[in-house]
């Protein structure tokens, strides 16, 4: 339905890591793309995505969604894979003609491979099929402030309710035979359609900031934690932790 | 590709962003009154839901990055609903990183909400002027906030590696469009808010036909 304006790629829920606590889940993914930026060894880094993908099948993520959100990650990756090989000083590993691609370069740019996309997958894994609900209340439990956790619980409640707008207003420009192009018509109907959006955006803001005054809102939810961490996010916890202390110390040791 | 993603940096730069951003962090939410939070919310996800729109441009297309826009309409408190939106996109959709985080915040809201401050206060005094001249200013300001943008991805590369100088120059290229489309369609939003909903600029409305 809305295919030209919007992309819509979000992810499906993961029943298979549903069951353990979000912030088991949030502290494995930013332990995993750390240890990632700490091994230095391509071997052990090929390892490790090995490791993940063969994870990602067993939480039963469809390879079309994989390669759909790792594509997401290349914009940068592609200028630097290409160039690094080319632009960093060092023996050629292979000429191609005229062309000389350097070991050095090589290296670099296949480490960054590497990493971008072990890192992309482990956040896809672990946390895109999250609900926003439950990542706020997560993060919340893990300390960060409570104004910043209200904040991210609110927008992500109202952005399904903003997309519903946003596609209403799209709706009635495509009623009107709009379609986009790289033209001023296109960016003028582009700024209207932004500026249309913030409008109802703010009005929206004042009739719910009225309802949750007449209800008592008094700038304070209480963020009740239903999540307990049991035995089975220790185990799963202690896998992961297990995984990386032995890819480092594989790397280090190598 | 003002989203930086995990894997490409260095320690430091990643320390010291993380740094930045929670120093900001910290500094906006001791200011936010709690009465606020739900206004800057709903904001935030309108920006998040915005910045999904593919802009076409020739064979390509690009996301706007409307921090510009959002220091305009939210002022400081465009930092901690720039950060949101962020984390939203870096969890939802893979745009960004974590760790890359607080680098993309700063290089994302900062220079927005530096432009914006500027141009609050230019707009003050623009009393007289009507909605175009004004939708024209902020658009030349908004191509100096993704110029800056810019200059703080490639700051942010540049300290983390040598290797990556070459490259820079290619990637600075890839903003040229996106400084141009983004300050085109701000400058129509600004105008059309101006006609619209002046109040949210922080002018006051003019009575009908004024604009």
């Amino acid at each position: 339905m809305t295919e030209t304006l919007y992309c819509r790629d979000e992810a499906d829920a993961r029943p298979r890591l549903d069951r353990f606590d979000a912030r088991t889940r949030i502290v494995t993914a930013l332990a995993l793309i750390v240890a990632a930026l700490v091994v230095r060894s391509p071997f052990v880094l090929m390892a490790g995505l090995a490791g993940l993908v063969a994870f990602a099948w067993f939480c039963e993520l469809r390879a079309k969604e994989i390669a759909g959100r790792l594509l997401h990650a290349e914009g940068f990756l592609l200028v630097l894979l290409i160039l690094l090989p080319l632009t960093v000083p060092g023996p050629a590993a292979l000429s191609l003609g005229p062309v000389e691609l350097s070991a050095p370069g090589l290296d670099r740019a296949l480490k960054i491979f590497l990493r971008v996309n072990f890192s992309a997958l482990a956040v896809l894994i672990l946390l895109a099929g999250m609900e926003p609900v439950r990542f706020g209340h997560a993060l919340a439990g893990l300390g960060v402030p409570e104004k910043l956790a209200h904040l991210l619980l609110f927008a992500a409640r109202w952005v399904a309710l903003i997309k519903e707008e946003g596609l209403r207003l799209h709706d009635a420009m495509r009623a009107r035979a709009f379609k986009a192009s790289t033209s001023l018509h296109t960016f003028r109907t582009l700024g209207f359609f932004c500026g249309q959006l913030l409008v109802r955006a703010l009005e929206r803001a004042e009739r719910i900031d009225e309802a949750m005054r007449c209800r008592g809102f008094a700038g304070r939810f209480v963020l009740a934690a239903e999540e307990r961490p049991g035995r089975s996010d220790g185990l799963f916890a202690a896998g992961a932790a297990v995984a990386i202390i032995a890819a480092v110390a594989l790397d280090r040791l190598t | 590709m003002a989203h930086i993603p995990d894997g490409l940096l260095s320690a430091p730069v990643l320390i010291g962003g993380a740094v930045l951003t929670v120093g900001g962090l910290a500094l906006d939410l001791q200011r936010l009154d709690e009465s606020e939070i739900p206004k800057t919310a709903i904001l935030a996800s309108t920006f998040f839901v915005a910045s999904l729109v593919a802009v076409p441009v020739g064979p390509s297309s690009v996301h706007l990055l409307l921090s510009g826009l959002m220091g305009l309409v939210l002022g400081l408190r465009a930092i901690p609903a720039v950060f949101v939106g962020l984390l939203l996109q870096a969890v939802l959709f893979g745009f960004g990183g974590l760790t890359s985080l607080g680098v993309d915040l700063v290089n994302i809201a900062f220079p927005g909400v530096a432009a914006a401050l500027l141009a609050r206060l230019l707009l003050a005094k623009a009393h007289g002027l009507g909605a175009a001249a004004i939708g024209a200013g902020v658009a030349a300001f908004t191509a100096f906030t993704v110029v800056g943008t810019a200059a703080c991805v490639s700051a942010a590369l540049a300290l983390s590696s040598a290797d990556y100088l070459p490259s820079l120059r290619v990637i600075a290229l890839t903003y040229i469009p996106l400084a141009l489309v983004e300050a085109v369609i701000t400058g129509f939003v600004i105008a059309y808010l101006k006609r619209v909903k002046p109040e949210s600029l922080g002018l006051t409305a003019q009575p009908e036909g004024a604009a």
